[in-house]
């Protein structure tokens, strides 16, 4: 589904991705640890297609198409769902309004009919109930003054309305109080299916007990430095970060 | 300017009923501005003499001032010698149909979701009689006239109506205001007159919309409100189809009364024509509105959204004489491109207990130049009253300017002032997470702006609300990337 090659990534001069690797196939889940700064937002925001980014090397491809031509909103539409690692505040735009926004939008691009207010109002509550999320949060201003936890799983009640072909989950633990951990977790087990993958960055072991990975990946200096299984986790748990650099 | 434009400049075909005589003898004044051309006015509309005096006073008055240099716009130099002031109204051609309206009109029609009856009426294609304007305007007239209120043309107040006129006009905007009220004052040729009686609600918006002949107001419209004890009246101006017209200047006076226990709510979508992309024509748009909350408890509610326009120089102001009297303001102004606004209100705190609240939201875009001008003036007497002022500007892009002058001034000790202001930029991060989700770059600006700006526009009436929000869109279409 995802074939990422040789990928080369840089902002405003400074050099973030050093010919990373990376492939993720339909049904799988992978798990993508690393030091802070070492670039695994970055990746996230490449994958998006996020335009501050210069892609000076190599080649993303999702679902056989090379993505280097393609928009961050084409991208989406195509089934690329990010979850933020900071959710972005829209001021007045409540995440009702965003989403039927989205969901339209994306219908249309696909022929579809755009969904009237009570087809709208069923697939939202159905969602709803995935997250436990409350309708009068989903009324606020997006992200304004929401919690750190009401965030995250804000961004895991978009995953759901939007039924993404890859969801890349940035830090969607940190911030989640333990209650909170395993119901957004349930949420994205239960949206796990064979045709769609998810990728989550995550810097603990824990909520990978819950999302259990098919592959762990160690993101260092802008490459893909290691890769195991669920085991490698554990195993980067214990002994941190320089155990790998050491071995290298 | 083309001929479609043209035809654009009217709402409806038909000819005045009310206030000029039938013997034209000329069809339009030579330019320029004189008394004598003051005197032709009045005598063509029929006028009593105490009006063509109360005109001649305020041309006097013109003579005597100088036109306002204290804004933060560059006005090119205004001939005024230049200006024809005075035309007769022309029955304008009729379209056979929609084949012949500019395609680029149709496009914005249909942006902006207008109805295809709407749509013909508008750029002057015929319509069937049945949905005709004016029989909509007659059965709308017969509706009020059961309740006592009374919505007509000011040419036709000015004769059906004369004590009311004479009562009320100037009284808010007077003669010697400002320069171009005194202008419009001298020379106007129409707008509307509303009255609404002791106690009565009006059960519907007043829109100039829907008033018949409300088409040929031309550049100096004259527009006055008056709500006696106990009433309300919401009133709506303008439309959010894009206006054209042949005159550059256009200087409007709007004044409100409202009495005891009174309330007025006042909703503008100004949507003149801009100018294009790099600035060239655009209406110069130079407008007095001001109302008096005379009596004890009244309420007069400013809301306005400004998107068009090349110039727009605009403060409509509220005097709370009554005690307990609120007055508010709440104005999105939108500009591209080159446009200049300089927009904002003035509340004069005279009565006690009187509340005031202000909110502006200034959104720029390309090289244009957005300014907030607001005056809170708090008088000696006006014990324990209040203001609140918020107004924050948006910028779109780096060539854009937004400027808050706010002014403050306060004679009392018991009364309390607050001002908010923010200024920020449509956040990189903001279209990101909109185009993350599969929103095109359009829709995200859209939706922002929105979000930004929806304080006031939940102000509208609902129908309204929806199509401003298309307009703002639209405004800004192509001010990204
Ligand atoms: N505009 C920029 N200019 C220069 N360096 C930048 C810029 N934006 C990000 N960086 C740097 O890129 C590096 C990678 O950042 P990134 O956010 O991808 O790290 P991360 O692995 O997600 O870290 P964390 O675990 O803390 O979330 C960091 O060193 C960061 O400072
Ligand atoms: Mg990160």
């Amino acid at each position: 589904m995802l074939e990422i090659k040789n990928l080369h990534a840089s902002i405003d001069n400074t050099k973030i991705l050093n010919g990373l690797d990376l492939s993720v196939n339909a049904g799988e889940v992978h798990a993508i640890m690393g030091p802070n700064g070492s670039g695994k937002s970055t990746l996230a925001s490449v994958i998006a297609g996020r335009e501050d980014y210069d892609v000076t090397d190599g080649e993303i491809n999702f679902q056989g198409n090379e993505l280097s031509d393609i928009g961050p909103d084409e991208r989406a539409r195509e089934g690329i769902f990010l979850a933020f690692q900071y959710p972005v505040e829209i001021p007045g735009v409540s995440t009702t309004n965003f989403m039927k926004t989205a969901v339209n939008q994306i219908r249309e691009s696909k022929g579809e009919k755009p969904l009237d207010a009570v087809e709208f109002l069923k697939l939202m509550k159905e969602k709803m109930k995935l997250v436990n999320i409350k309708q009068e949060l989903l009324s606020r201003s997006i992200n304004e003054g929401f919690s750190g936890g009401e965030k995250k799983r804000n961004e895991i009640f978009q995953m759901a309305m939007l039924n993404p072909k890859l969801s890349i989950l940035d830090e969607t633990d940190s911030g989640l109080d333990i209650d909170a951990l395993k119901i957004v977790s349930k949420g994205v087990n239960a949206l796990k299916s064979k045709e769609n993958a998810t990728v989550v960055v995550t810097h603990y072991q824990r909520l990978l007990e819950y999302i259990v990975p098919d592959f762990v990946h160690v993101l260092m200096d802008g490459k893909i430095v290691k890769s195991g299984d669920k085991n490698l986790a554990l195993e980067l748990e214990e002994k941190g970060y320089d155990w790998i650099k050491v071995k290298n | 300017m083309s001929k479609d434009d043209k035809i654009l400049k009217e709402f409806t075909s038909k000819e005045y009923e009310h206030g000029w005589s039938v013997d034209f003898d000329v069809d339009q004044a030579p330019k320029g501005l004189n008394e004598d051309i003051v005197k032709l006015i009045s005598k063509k509309k029929n006028e009593p003499k105490w009006l063509l005096d109360w005109r001649l006073e305020a041309f006097s008055n013109f003579k005597k001032i100088k036109e306002p240099n204290w804004s933060n716009l560059k006005i090119p130099k205004i001939d005024y010698q230049d200006i024809s002031y005075y035309s007769a109204p022309k029955k304008k051609k009729m379209l056979k149909s929609m084949d012949e309206v500019d395609p680029e009109l149709i496009k914005t029609f249909e942006k902006l979701g207008i109805s295809l009856q709407e749509q013909k009426r508008l750029s002057g294609v015929a319509v069937d009689a049945v949905i005709d304007s004016v029989s909509i305007g007659t059965t709308f007239k017969d509706k009020l006239s059961e309740l006592g209120i009374i919505f007509c043309s000011f040419s036709e107040a000015v004769n059906e109506h004369p004590d009311l006129i004479r009562k009320h006009l100037g009284k808010v905007v007077p003669t010697k205001d400002n320069y171009f009220a005194c202008l419009n004052s001298a020379v106007f040729s129409d707008g509307s007159f509303c009255y609404i009686p002791k106690g009565v609600r009006c059960p519907m918006e007043l829109s100039t919309y829907f008033r018949i002949n409300a088409s040929n107001t031309g550049q100096f419209e004259r527009t006055l409100i008056v709500a006696d004890e106990g009433s309300y009246v919401s009133y709506l101006e303008g439309c959010t189809a894009p206006m054209r017209d042949e005159n550059q200047l256009h200087a409007a006076v709007v004044e409100i009364h409202a009495e005891k226990d009174a309330e007025v709510k006042y909703s503008t979508v100004q949507n003149w024509y801009p100018g294009d992309k790099n600035g060239k024509g655009g209406i110069y748009n130079f407008v007095t509105k001001r109302g008096i909350c005379n009596g004890n408890n009244s309420k007069i509610s400013w809301t306005q959204v400004e998107t068009g326009s090349a110039i727009t120089w605009k403060y409509p102001s509220c005097i709370l004489k009554g005690d307990n009297s609120v007055g508010e303001f709440y104005s999105v102004a939108v500009t591209n491109n080159y446009q200049q606004a300089d927009t904002g209100t003035k509340m004069i705190h005279i009565g006690k207990n009187t509340r005031s609240k202000i909110i502006s939201k200034g959104i720029s875009a390309g090289h244009s130049h957005n300014s907030y001008r607001g005056h809170v003036k708090v008088m000696r007497r006006a014990n324990n009253s209040r203001n609140f002022s918020q107004c924050d500007s948006l910028l779109l892009g780096n060539k854009c300017g937004a400027h808050t002058f706010p002014y403050i001034d306060i004679e009392n000790k018991s009364s309390m002032v607050e001002h908010e202001a923010t200024t920020s930029k449509i956040g990189e991060d903001q279209i990101f997470y909109c185009l993350q989700r599969g929103i095109d770059e359009e829709n995200a600006i859209a939706l922002i702006v929105n979000g930004y700006a929806k304080e006031v526009l939940k102000q509208l009436p609902m129908e309204f609300s929806v199509e401003a929000q298309k307009l703002l869109s639209l405004t800004l279409e192509g001010s990204v990337g």
